[in-house]
């Protein structure tokens, strides 16, 4: 009945709602209670386990029971900084992620620039199915595939041989990691790369055009600079998703593929040594900082 | 761009945090590190064993390797001893180790571990004493495996063995029309690029098994207990090895197909491998060379909290008895320690039986030297020996 939805005035000053008069009041409140849940998940859950990280790098393990001694030492550091073998694992799970970025920089390029600058609408849709697709399959099944074209009696070496050319003995080398991450990490350059050359206004172009600038001046002095920030944000990607596998190593590299995280690996998993794998495993994230820093100077966050 | 700018003066603050850092890792010394001996006692060496096996409590937690816990032989025990059996598979030694911290923490009853972790659950207090004479299988058992020098310190059994197996060496039979005899074949220059070996330190004693023999100068007496000296020839051997290997593998599956595809012809492996190799039809073989193998021998072990001891005992007595221990050894490819298991075998697979050298006199298990964890006192008594978080470490120097 009509008459008695009467709707009453708010009482002045009552109590009806007053939590949200408690934001009003305190406009302090409202930012701190929204943001309260995800920091205290960053620092609780991220931050935390990064500080215990660096504790347990400085203590050390009774080599007997393997129970971790939490007595101060910076024994663990000692030798990782000393020890040939860990200089050279570190050098090389730093130079493969290099050399992963740079290739993977290459062949995205082109590759995004077509799906970005050329490609009809269509085609657009179907490269990018094509990037993506890999992704929904496993990373394992996609590393054994590649173990099954490189190895031996392989696709590959099947491939050679029947154009009559000397088989590649490729399989669980360096070489084959390097393939395969290369190939593993590519949608993760192509992405953002092409993110980054499809924000580059057609005007720019127009303009060099008209003054004058054939294709390839254009390319240079104008996509490529203003796509540089989309490389450095994939770049991201490929340099610490390579500096950070471990899995890769073991099943594709033959001797001498240890990664840092290898060694991270068989301390925790072997030895029970976490001391050692803690000291170790803040290697990378000293790397990764500084890449960070690097990236950021070249703009990487600004196309993310 | 100008969030991205890092003045000079970022750039110095950053430079002194590395520097301070790097002040601080070096200028600190290193502690003494403290190591374990036989010679102490086990921190659960005094717990009283039970004199007899009461009714069964129900239930039966087990941390077990793969395979070890088959349906084949669990459902005629569930059943008898009303035991409902949960087990859980632990991927390496080390799992095991962890998993029964704090004597199982009150979860789990036991755990089927290999001798190389065995000594790390005996001192750690997380396995307690076992009365060999509630388990009636345990006089058929070799003589070896009665009181392996891995479960058993000063006479008291920490766990019941049961089953072992060689480490083999693995040959393609094309490849090698003359069988190799000697370990020699692992560390020839001629099988450049054909070789695989275990991912695993414990291969250092296999290194020194092969020095045994071809360097007694070394003096070595035992693979598991290396000094300074003999522990670094092994490992430079190791390292030595390093260019002839094509991959160290880690999964048995990963050396099945190595072999199958041709990538290797020679390497260690486990009669696992070639059972199932050969099953495959691949043309392989397997032999235990002159200078002896390296083994591996099994321990059911008991929790030192484990909330279910009955059915741990009944369960220990059940998988001891001679069918149990067959059906096992010919379901994983390994070899009993019940010797009556021998004629269970050869009715179920004729030919099994010496194929898995179940009937080996005991002169054999002198050629056998099986894995124990590597700690700090030796034989002689004398705490010079390499510890086992040095052979890690040294196993990261040797591959590289």
């Amino acid at each position: 009945m009509a008459s008695e939805i009467v709707r009453r005035p708010r009482p002045k000053g009552g109590g009806a709602v007053p939590f949200q008069r408690l934001l009003w009041r305190f406009s302090w409140l409202r930012p701190l209670l929204l943001l309260t849940p995800p920091l205290a998940w960053f620092v609780l859950v991220y931050f935390a386990s990064l500080v215990l990280l660096l504790i347990t790098a400085f203590w050390s393990i009774d080599p007997f029971t393997t129970q971790i001694i939490q007595v101060w030492n910076t024994n663990n550091f000692r030798v990782i900084f000393t020890e040939p073998v860990y200089r050279a694992i570190i050098g090389r799970t730093l130079l493969m992620a290099v050399l992963v970025t740079i290739t993977d920089a290459v062949l995205a390029f082109p590759f995004a620039y077509f799906m970005a600058r050329v490609a009809s609408r269509r085609v657009q849709t179907i490269l990018f199915a094509a990037v993506l697709l890999p992704l929904w399959a496993s990373y394992l099944a996609r590393v054994y595939a590649w173990i099954l074209i490189l190895n031996h009696s392989g696709l590959l070496n099947w491939s050679l041989q029947s154009i009559g050319l000397p088989p590649a003995e490729i399989g669980y080398t360096n070489t084959a990691m390097w393939v395969v991450f290369s190939y593993i990490w590519l949608p993760f350059m192509i992405i953002p790369v092409y993110a980054a050359l499809e924000r580059v206004p057609e005007s720019l172009l127009e303009a060099a055009a008209d003054l004058g600038a054939r294709r390839w001046r254009a390319i240079r002095d104008i996509v490529l600079p203003l796509a540089l920030p989309g490389v450095a944000a994939g770049s991201i990607f490929t340099f610490s998703l390579t500096l950070g596998d471990y899995i890769t190593p073991i099943l594709v590299g033959g001797a001498g593929s240890t990664f840092i995280g290898n060694v991270v690996y068989a301390n925790v998993g072997i030895a029970n040594n976490i001391p050692f794998a803690a000291a170790l495993a803040t290697v990378p994230v000293a790397i990764m900082a500084v890449y960070l820093l690097i990236a950021q100077r070249l703009g990487a966050f600004e196309a993310l | 761009m100008s969030s991205g700018e890092v003045g000079p003066a970022g750039w110095v603050r950053l430079g002194c945090l590395t520097a301070a850092a790097l002040l601080a890792v070096t200028a600190c010394g290193s502690s003494g590190t403290p190591t374990g001996s036989t010679l102490a006692d086990p921190p659960t060496a005094k717990m009283a064993t039970p004199t007899s096996i009461g009714a069964g409590e129900g239930q039966l937690n087990l941390i077990a390797w793969e395979g070890y816990v088959d349906d084949s032989w669990v459902k005629q025990f569930t059943t008898a001893s009303s035991c409902k059996v949960n087990a859980k598979y632990a991927g390496s030694s080390d799992e095991m180790v962890s998993l029964m911290k704090d004597g199982g923490a009150g979860q789990y009853d036991m755990v089927s571990a290999s001798g190389d972790a065995d000594l790390r659950l005996i001192y750690s207090g997380d396995v307690r004493p076992m009365n060999e004479k509630l388990i009636p299988d345990f006089a058929n058992f070799q003589t070896y495996f009665k009181s392996p020098p891995y479960n058993t310190i000063k006479g008291i059994h920490y766990g019941i063995s049961l089953q072992w197996g060689p480490n083999t060496l693995l040959y393609n039979t094309k490849k090698f029309v003359n069988p190799p005899t000697s370990w020699n074949a692992i560390y020839d220059v001629a099988n450049k690029g054909l070789v695989t070996v275990p991912d695993n330190p414990i291969q250092i004693a296999d290194a020194a098994l092969y020095l045994m023999k071809t360097q007694p100068n070394l003096k070595i007496t035992d693979p598991y207990e290396l000094k300074q000296n003999q522990f670094d020839a092994a490992v430079k051997l190791l390292k030595d090895q390093r260019p002839l290997i094509k991959k160290y593998w880690a999964l048995a599956s990963e050396e099945i197909s190595l072999f199958q595809n041709g990538e290797v012809t020679i390497g260690a492996a486990w009669p696992y491998q070639t059972i199932q190799l050969k099953a495959a039809g691949a043309p392989v073989a397997d032999t235990i060379p002159t200078e002896g193998a390296t083994g591996w021998g099994d321990t059911w072990m008991l929790g030192t909290k484990a909330p279910h001891p009955n059915c741990a005992y009944l369960w220990t007595a059940y998988v001891s008895t001679a069918k149990v221990q067959a059906l096992q050894a010919l379901f994983f490819g390994e070899t009993p320690v019940n010797t009556k298991a021998c004629a269970e075998m050869e009715a179920l697979q004729a030919g099994s039986c010496a194929q898995y050298h179940a009937d080996a006199a005991g002169s054999y298990f002198d050629s056998i030297k099986f894995w124990k964890t590597p700690i700090a006192q030796c034989g002689d008594g004398s705490n010079s020996c390499i510890p086992y978080d040095q052979w890690v470490a040294a196993w990261t120097t040797v591959k590289g």
